[in-house]
């Protein structure tokens, strides 16, 4: 017994906590440096390209969102184009009383973030999967509600008005920056919201959530954080969706309410790898290979992709991130913590650090190290 | 009058409602799987009937028989396969596999079949008769039929899990699976004869909505999956009668509905839903509550 107290005095001392086995100052500046190159993309590619790529950051910014509710809070909604579609919504009412939609832009956001939280009470008392089908009827439900009103387009939607006499070139530049703008605010915002308690009180959740529970993590309020944050980071989206389609249209095929929009999200992460934030770029870039390629043959981009899904989820389970991951131990975007044993330093040949990641961005299987870098941070 | 019309109709309707709920529940009841591509398979079903009655000129009554053999046999073969590969992933796995098939079906449909709308032909005068009671209330016999077919297919199910060998072995997998693993079941098996007859109450629920009104590839979720699971939160989780109950409550709710203005029918029926879920989430039948 003396011989364990010895080694958690001694551990104490020398045992140190950090958030990545290298340094991530260069990461940052290699994300800020990405970050400033795709901001110029106006000046340097033509307009088609950027045309193409607000599809792709509208996807990116979707599942970011999917990926912090099914990867890190174990929700599994098909029904977020419900805050997708009333993001498109609250730009387009706004911008139907003389707002700019780009202005309108903070309403979507913040608007669907305000209506998840009595949705959240509603479909709460329900668990997992029946938690799913809940949302698909809310989503159903939302969009049945608002093609009853004519004013808005009803059901056949309308374009969207406050672009008349603006320049062509401006404004797709201007809605590339704006999309650009959404989704690395939702990458930044699910990065720093990991590395917060609330990363951690999810993670304590993933691993044991009646231990969690317990231990005095509060579970609901947790969860229900995450999913305010989805619906925010899926309104703004919306938004972007309306401006970059000049008009709302909300049923049908490529409706802002068609739940094929949550197929995209969700397969986008899947394939990329669920529950790391790297996942979601690796995944859409996927999406966006696909989709440009098929393009031509109608939903059969929907339908190769979902069946690469699924063979992920079944056999890949941590999908491409993670097939990469295995092989070289990186980490863009660290969210979990490195525990170092005495003695050692940061470069060890290059290879893992005794514990290996714990946290939002490690994996299961290390619960003692884990617990006791917990306390240490508590 | 018309009110008192609607509440037949819409008790009607209900029963064809538990039909499409009912696979739903045995599935979530006896694998915790909560199939997302319920609706969708049903519209397979009824494609396939579609399909054999347009190739073979089979008679209405015997391509019925055919299409639940083949989708049990296609139940079967998809819970040994990929369902049982996701649920020893974990339940996260089967809802993104299920969700995943829901998708690929619709759109693989939307490919192959257009979204054009498709009616399984009866090949008789029953789709068109109907009987009157008094001046007002025109019943029409196919819903009548449905009706009776629901009946029937709830109450072999609730004879086939209490009182057959199947049924029985059903019942302790989904009790307990390893005691019943240790008695001798081999609950892979099990689990593939409960899908099995899960997809033939599918297939069942496939047919029957194709003759009573037409079928394209977004049917599936839009009405037979999301109409399934409010049918199920209604009457309440796990309770085959509760289902029925939910179905008619549904049914009624969106016959007034849609007496009050057509276009409210659908969205009658999902705030008598959301309502539930408000007031009394664990359903109208559950005794205890759901945790």
């Amino acid at each position: 017994m003396s011989a364990v107290a010895e080694t958690t005095a001694r551990s104490a001392e020398k045992y140190r906590v950090t958030r990545s086995r290298r340094n991530v100052a260069w990461t940052g500046l290699g994300a800020l440096a990405v970050v400033v190159v795709l901001a110029l993309f106006p000046y340097i590619v033509y307009s088609g390209t950027t045309a193409i790529m607000v599809q792709g950051l509208i996807v990116l910014t979707l599942a970011s969102m999917w990926n912090l509710l099914a990867g890190y809070a174990g929700l599994v909604s098909v029904g977020q184009q419900a805050f997708l579609g009333l993001g498109a919504y609250f730009v387009l009412i706004p911008a139907m009383h003389g707002l700019s939609p780009f202005t309108a832009l903070p309403i979507a956001a913040i608007g669907a973030g305000v209506a998840a939280v009595p949705l959240w009470w509603l479909i709460s008392r329900l668990r997992s999967g029946y938690f799913a089908i809940a949302t698909w009827v809310l989503a159903s439900t939302i969009m049945l509600f608002i093609e009853r009103f004519p004013s808005i387009g009803g059901g056949t939607g309308m374009p969207l008005p406050g672009f008349s006499g603006f320049d062509p070139v401006l404004l797709a530049a201007d809605t590339y920056w704006a999309a650009l703008a959404v989704a690395v605010l939702a990458m930044a915002a699910v990065y720093l919201l990991l590395r917060s308690r609330l990363g951690l009180v999810l993670t304590a959740i993933r691993d044991d959530e009646i231990a969690a529970r317990s231990s005095g993590a509060r579970v609901g309020l947790a969860r229900m954080l995450v999913f305010v944050v989805a619906a925010v980071g899926c309104g703004a989206a919306g938004g972007i969706l309306a401006i970059d389609q000049l008009q709302v249209q909300p049923g049908g095929a490529g409706g802002v309410f068609s739940v094929q929009w949550t197929a995209e999200m969700a397969f986008a992460v899947i394939i990329g790898g669920l529950g790391t934030i790297e996942g979601p770029i690796l995944g859409t870039i996927v999406y966006m290979v696909l989709q440009q390629t098929l393009q031509s043959y109608n939903a059969w981009y929907l339908i190769i992709l979902g069946l690469v899904a699924i063979a992920v989820a079944l056999f890949a389970r941590r999908g491409l991130w993670g097939l990469i991951d295995e092989r070289l131990h990186v980490r863009l975007f660290p969210v979990g913590y490195y525990l170092w044993a005495p003695g050692e330093t940061r470069r060890r040949n290059g290879r893992g650090s005794p514990a290996g990641p714990v946290g939002p961005g490690g994996e299961r299987g290390n619960k003692p190290v884990s617990r006791r870098a917990r306390r240490r941070l508590d | 009058m018309a009110w008192v019309n609607a509440i037949i109709q819409g008790i009607l309707t209900g029963g064809l409602y538990a039909l499409f709920a009912c696979g739903l529940s045995l599935m979530f009841g006896v694998m915790k799987v909560v199939n997302l591509a319920h609706g969708d398979l049903a519209v397979v079903a009824g494609y396939i009937g579609v399909g054999i009655i347009a190739s073979t000129h089979m008679p209405f009554l015997w391509s019925v028989p055919v299409v639940v053999v083949i989708m049990a046999a296609l139940g079967y073969a998809l819970q040994r396969t990929m369902l049982q590969t996701a649920l020893s992933r974990g339940e996260l796995t089967t809802l993104i596999v299920t969700f995943g098939l829901s998708i690929v079906i619709e759109n693989g449909l939307l490919q192959f079949f257009t979204a054009n709308t498709r009616g399984i032909g009866v090949g008789s005068s029953l789709v068109s008769s109907s009987f009157k009671i008094g001046s007002q209330i025109q019943i029409g016999w196919l819903l009548v039929v449905v009706f009776a077919l629901a009946l029937v297919v709830l109450l072999s199910l609730q004879y086939f899990l209490s009182a057959s060998k199947y049924g029985r072995l059903i019942r302790a997998v989904a009790d307990d699976r390893e005691a019943a693993q240790l008695s001798g079941a081999d609950y892979r098996h099990v689990f593939g004869i409960a899908a099995a007859v899960a997809f033939g109450t599918v297939a069942l629920a496939g047919v029957a909505y194709g003759m009573t009104t037409v079928i394209q590839p977004t049917t599936g979720t839009d009405t037979i999956l999301l109409f399934a699971f409010a049918a199920v939160v209604i009457g309440g989780l796990g309770s085959l009668w509760g289902t029925l109950l939910g179905g008619i409550v549904l049914g009624v709710a969106q016959q007034i509905g849609a007496q009050i203005n057509i276009s409210y029918e659908v969205l009658a029926g999902y705030v008598v839903f959301l309502a539930v879920l408000v007031l009394r989430p664990q359903g109208l039948t559950a005794r205890r509550s759901q945790s």
